[in-house]
């Protein structure tokens, strides 16, 4: 039942994302050229894996922020932050696997203060997660002290820019996490809890289900996405840029989230189809560098691309839907 | 005293002390130059925290103010430079195009059922992607009607100067109060911010406030983007990046309740001083660096977030009580 209704939301999703394919191999005939080089794969469909890699990984952790009917818009500062930690302890000696643990752990700790704002003092998530994202940026800069910290440390630039078999190390480590992620919440009966709250919190406790303790784990998860997220951008330039890394990178996340059919409204969610949509919005940004557009037309193609989706997805699209559509979109809502 | 009236009270009162102790540190602060200087550097960031603060009055979000004060100080640049418009049309056009812009998201937000930070997020993306397809470079204005209007100053004894954008400000904040506490449609955005569907029940017109609203706030970031125009005298598309937060972190701090319902337009006012205290005091200082900016309207944002969630609650039961 559950798989059956999960084909039926994977077809567009999926079918999008060939469509996009399509249209930047008609754009650029060479899109699906795919080289081997220097021990590992090259070519523009390699490049979407890659560069969609980190909004992937955030997605991973918006989607069950998400799903609960809140928003998690500090990641993009949590990116920032873990950066600058990983970079700052690599460059004052510390080994690196200690390095990227402590980033890890400060991730997991911005998120938990989400968590503490959201379950504990009933903030609504949207303004819990803003005063992180103002001051995030800040923090990062307080860490780094202003300058764009660089390093050479071999571990954080494998984790930016290496190869596993050939494929980037970045693209790898979103998998991974997508599976462990995807099969928790969809293996046990966590992801029905976080679908429950979703649709109604109240509703959900008095049925049982711990919900404070679950928004916790749903904020320090995608706080600690976002800190992964972070090191890959950090050692793939080799730097933490406590301005720029991970850059409204928040509101990408969400808009993939949003793609792969998860409600803004709460209760419905999946992971896998948020990564397809992630590598949606990268395939269209790689579409539009490759074939030559000026990069600023990405902005106006996402616009589209929500006012798409929110058409669909709002009632007034079922109503006009033919019947046949009407329950389906229902049961599917509920 | 009313409730409604605590956050408004403490925020006024942060702000006092605030501003005595920069003063005791820096007597100089306490000059006619300093606070003139508050209001004109202030003066976009306010307007469109007017806007910001209608939009949060009825419960709801609107993340495209900066880019809406970046594309209309484009659309300005363009339209008196390269097109050679007289800059009054130029606004008006401006304000004709914004205006339009907000009512497209308000009917999107009413008739798609969709939050409304998601609509604004696209309204963000389409503003600032068409003012990057119109140009990549600032575009510079050179117009007598802009030298005019940078004279137009009000000498205070003290050397300080009251400047046009500076009096704009202060009077969109007081037609601002005006709408919101004594006209039908301003007890309309505290109604449907109160509650939309017992709004809706007695009779509240949800669809038309709801356009209107985004549309009063749209219109006032055109009218910020051209003040930014004004003080900068040119357009760039990437202007004005991130101040929907600063607009929002100001509501919020000037004692709006974020879930909507309560609130004064007053009190953004305080809560735009309020930033720009921070900002003046550290450039007055000169040690600090501009990122402790950001942690310090970060803090100030926490604190009145749980400020705001404590008189809630404490004052929830009395609530039920009047209720039952």
């Amino acid at each position: 039942m559950i798989r059956r209704s999960l084909l039926k939301l994977a077809n567009p999703q999926l079918l999008a994302l060939v469509g996009v394919l399509l249209i930047n191999w008609l754009l650029f005939p060479n899109f699906f050229r795919v080289t081997w080089q220097d021990g590992r794969f090259f070519g523009s469909l390699i490049d979407v894996l890659n560069r969609g890699a980190p909004v992937a990984i955030l997605a991973v952790g918006m989607v069950g922020v998400i799903a609960t009917k809140g928003v998690d818009l500090s990641v993009g500062a949590v990116m920032a932050v873990a950066g600058a930690v990983a970079a700052t302890m690599v460059v004052a000696g510390y080994p690196a696997p200690i390095a990227v643990v402590a980033a890890l752990v400060v991730g997991l700790l911005c998120g938990l203060w989400n968590g503490i704002l959201v379950a504990i003092l009933d903030i609504q998530p949207i303004i819990a997660t803003l005063v992180l994202m103002v001051a995030g940026r800040g923090i990062a800069q307080l860490i780094t002290e202003g300058f764009i910290v660089t390093f050479n440390d071999p571990l954080l630039i494998y984790i930016g820019t290496g190869s596993f078999f050939g494929f980037p190390m970045a693209a790898v480590i979103a998998l991974v996490l997508t599976i462990i992620v995807t099969l928790i919440v969809r293996r046990t009966a966590i992801g029905l809890f976080i679908e429950a709250v979703g649709v109604n919190r109240a509703a959900a406790s008095l049925a049982g289900i711990r919900s404070r303790m679950l928004l916790l784990v749903v904020y320090s998860l995608s706080g600690l996405c976002a800190a992964i997220a972070g090191i890959i951008v950090a050692g793939d330039i080799r730097g933490a840029d406590a301005n720029n890394a991970g850059l409204w990178l928040e509101l990408d996340a969400i808009l993939a989230v949003v793609i792969g059919g998860t409600s803004l409204l709460g209760g419905r969610f999946s992971v896998p189809l948020a990564v397809v949509g992630a590598l949606i919005i990268q395939a269209m940004n790689t579409g539009i560098l490759v074939s030559g557009f000026p990069p600023e037309f990405n902005l106006i193609v996402k616009a589209g691309l929500i006012f798409i989706v929110l058409v669909i997805q709002s009632p007034l699209a079922s109503r006009l839907a033919p019947p046949r559509l009407v329950p389906a979109a229902k049961g599917t809502a509920k | 005293m009313n409730r409604s009236l605590r956050p408004l009270v403490a925020t006024a009162l942060i702000f006092a002390i605030a501003y005595a102790l920069a003063v005791m540190q820096f007597p100089s602060m306490f000059s006619t130059r300093v606070l003139g200087n508050f209001l004109t550097d202030n003066a976009f960031l306010g307007i469109a925290a007017v806007g910001m603060t209608f939009v949060i009055l009825s419960g709801g979000i609107d993340l495209s103010v900066g880019a809406v004060i970046g594309f209309t100080g484009v659309l300005v640049a363009v339209l008196i430079t390269w097109v050679g418009l007289h800059p009054v049309l130029a606004f008006a056009i401006a304000i004709i195009v914004a205006g339009g812009f907000g009512a497209t998201m308000g009917l999107a937000i009413h008739y798609l059922q969709v939050p409304a930070f998601i609509v604004t997020l696209a309204g963000m993306f389409l503003a600032r992607g068409g003012a990057s397809v119109i140009t990549r470079d600032s575009v510079p204005i050179n117009h007598e009607f802009y030298d005019w209007i940078s004279d137009l100053t009000i000498r205070l004894p003290g050397g300080g100067r009251l400047s046009f954008i500076g009096l704009t400000m202060v009077a969109i904040f007081i037609i601002g109060a005006l709408i919101a506490h004594r006209t039908k449609f301003g007890s309309y955005v505290y109604a449907l911010g109160g509650n939309p569907v017992s709004a809706s029940l007695m009779g509240v017109p949800v669809a038309r406030t709801t356009v209107a609203i985004y549309t009063l706030s749209s219109v006032l970031a055109a009218i910020s983007g051209i003040v930014f125009s004004l003080y900068t005298s040119a357009g760039y598309p990437l202007a004005a990046v991130g101040v929907e937060l600063d607009a929002i972190s100001a509501v919020v701090i000037g004692g709006t309740l974020l879930t909507g319902g309560y609130g004064f337009v007053l009190g953004t006012f305080i809560g735009v001083m309020l930033l720009g205290l921070v900002q003046t005091y550290i450039i007055f200082d000169g040690t600090l660096s501009s990122w402790w900016t950001k942690i310090v309207i970060g803090i100030l944002l926490f604190l009145f977030i749980v400020l705001q969630r404590l008189i809630f609650v404490a004052s929830a039961p009395g609530e039920k009580a009047q209720k039952a």
